[in-house]
């Protein structure tokens, strides 16, 4: 079913994914998986609700494992290493690849000991500042100019689109090279949206980025690539363009389109 | 399965408005080379008139696609479909314009005596619109192919452009006298030549509405534009 030219050589792969499949207590939500997803590029993953983008994103750092009665088969190559593969550390795993979720969960501390948190549990605080590194990440996430002047107010205190751009430098603080966003802007209002995507825009280019939407605007204003799930399968993975000009699934079609899902 | 029941009907209407542009278009070119034949001034102002209401409806339809650019956020065969509307409305106008301008060449030919009895320009006329017809309705369908099909047809057209183009400057050189008249019909075989290539214009759009794929149909070699510009 799937159509992809995903397989190119000319490409810069950060995550390779083979033949994934994925059960809930024997429930099958995902099947069959193959894509690439590219370095310094921004991946979007979309379809109807239920039909597995959360977990297949959720596979790509094994945020999965802590479910009970799961089972994952096929692979998932980061610069291609399995990363189910016997003896891979997890918490390496999750520092190499972030995730921002739906709604912006910072800690209820400082702004920043929020940013601060990750490099000192991984003792990143040893061979840098920490303040550097929290300057760094604030103003990675475009986020320094707004609090520069306090950072020890109460992360909660910002606006919700201001949480969710800590909660991308918290992530960026740890220094991963994958960045995964579930709906990072189904809490916020349209400006705040526009923000994360100027910052995802900016973001690109150090790191390889995938992002689950539901709004499918922000999937074509935002994304190079865009993947289409149904059902748990990927119907289709194409650049963002040809998806939304002319996508060459009818069921994607019907989806893009408004007309099925 | 629907759930853009609105959306859905808001196209059709849009659908249905450019095969009635189209459709005006064609009586338009039917009506200028019948005045043309009899030497109908009346006609002639009326078609210059009535291509007034052309240009309003292609306005109409540029709007309306406008707004459901801005409200539906179109994707994919909606938006190419969109898209071509924007793109076929431009050409139909157009046409309506060459049809407005022979008639405008009848006006100024008033009441000199016919240099010769029409026969090649008519052929020319009734190709161009058959050709238009078909290619509305391969728009209606969303039928490659069946644009494709037209397409073929303009090698027609610029053939007898070219053997009237022959004609009438034989016509000139044997006798200087008639240089006046044999440019009117000169311009008039040229206006349905552009009509014709609008055509093609029309087809390469509905190409791109069936397959996503937006190229200029290659025609003959060296017909492709005409001796005028
Ligand atoms: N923890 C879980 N235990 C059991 N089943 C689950 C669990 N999480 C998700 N599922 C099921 O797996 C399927 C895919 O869910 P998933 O959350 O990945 O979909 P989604 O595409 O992210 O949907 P949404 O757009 O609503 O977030 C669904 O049928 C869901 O009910
Ligand atoms: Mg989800």
């Amino acid at each position: 079913m799937l159509t992809t030219n995903s397989l190119n050589s000319d490409i810069t792969a950060k995550v390779s994914v083979e033949n994934l499949f994925f059960y809930y207590s024997n429930q099958p939500a995902l099947s069959d998986i193959s894509i690439v997803i590219r370095d310094q590029k921004i991946t979007a993953l979309i379809g109807p609700s239920g039909c597995g983008k959360s977990t297949f994103l959720r596979c790509l750092n094994r945020m999965n494992d802590t479910i009970p009665d799961i089972r994952v088969e096929g692979r998932v190559l980061l610069d291609g290493q399995d990363i189910y593969a016997p003896g891979t550390n997890v918490v390496d795993l999750r520092q190499r690849v972030g995730m921002v979720f739906q709604r912006p969960n910072p800690f209820p501390q400082s702004v920043f000991d929020n940013v601060a948190f990750g490099p000192r549990v991984l003792g990143l605080h040893r061979t840098a500042n920490l303040a550097d590194i929290v300057e760094e990440s604030l103003r990675g996430a475009a986020l320094w100019d707004e609090v520069k002047d306090d950072l020890e107010q109460d992360a909660l205190s910002l606006s919700l689109g201001q949480q969710q751009r800590l909660c991308i430098a918290r992530v960026i603080a740890v220094r991963p090279e994958v960045i995964l966003m579930d709906e990072p802007c189904s809490a916020l209002d349209p400006i705040a949206t526009l923000e994360v995507e100027e910052l995802m825009q900016r973001l690109k280019k150090d790191y390889c980025i995938a992002i689950v939407t539901h709004n499918m605007q922000q999937a074509a204003r935002a994304s190079d690539w865009t993947g289409f799930f149904w059902l748990g399968e990927l119907v289709e993975f194409a650049a963002t363009q040809t998806i939304f000009t002319h996508p060459s699934q009818k069921l994607t079609e019907n989806y893009i389109t408004g007309r099925a899902g | 399965m629907t759930v853009r029941t609105a959306f859905d009907q808001e196209l059709q209407d849009l659908r249905d408005n450019v095969l009635r542009l189209g459709s005006m278009v064609d009586t338009a070119i039917g009506r200028s080379i019948q005045a043309l034949k009899e030497r109908d001034q009346s006609l002639a102002q009326q078609i210059i008139a009535e291509d007034e209401d052309i240009n309003a409806l292609r306005f109409k339809i540029e709007g309306d696609c406008v707004r459901l650019i801005a409200r539906q956020q179109p994707a994919a065969r909606d938006l190419r479909f969109i898209v071509a509307a924007m793109n076929i409305v431009l050409d139909l106008e157009r046409m309506g314009d060459h049809a407005a301008g022979i008639a405008t060449i009848v006006l100024r030919m008033g009441g000199e005596p016919p240099l010769k009895p029409l026969i090649d320009l008519p052929r020319m006329a009734q190709i161009a619109r058959e050709m238009l017809r078909a290619s509305l309705d391969a728009f209606m369908s969303e039928n490659e192919q069946e644009a494709m099909d037209v397409t073929g047809r303009d090698e027609e057209v610029d053939q007898l452009f070219n053997k009237i183009f022959r004609e009438l400057i034989t016509f000139m050189i044997e006798d200087p006298r008639t240089v006046t008249r044999a440019m009117y019909l000169i311009f008039c075989a040229h206006n349905l030549e552009r009509i014709a290539d609008r055509v093609t214009n029309i087809c390469e759009r509905v190409a791109f509405v069936a397959t996503g794929r937006m190229e200029e149909i290659p025609s003959e070699a060296g017909t492709e534009t005409g001796i005028i510009g």
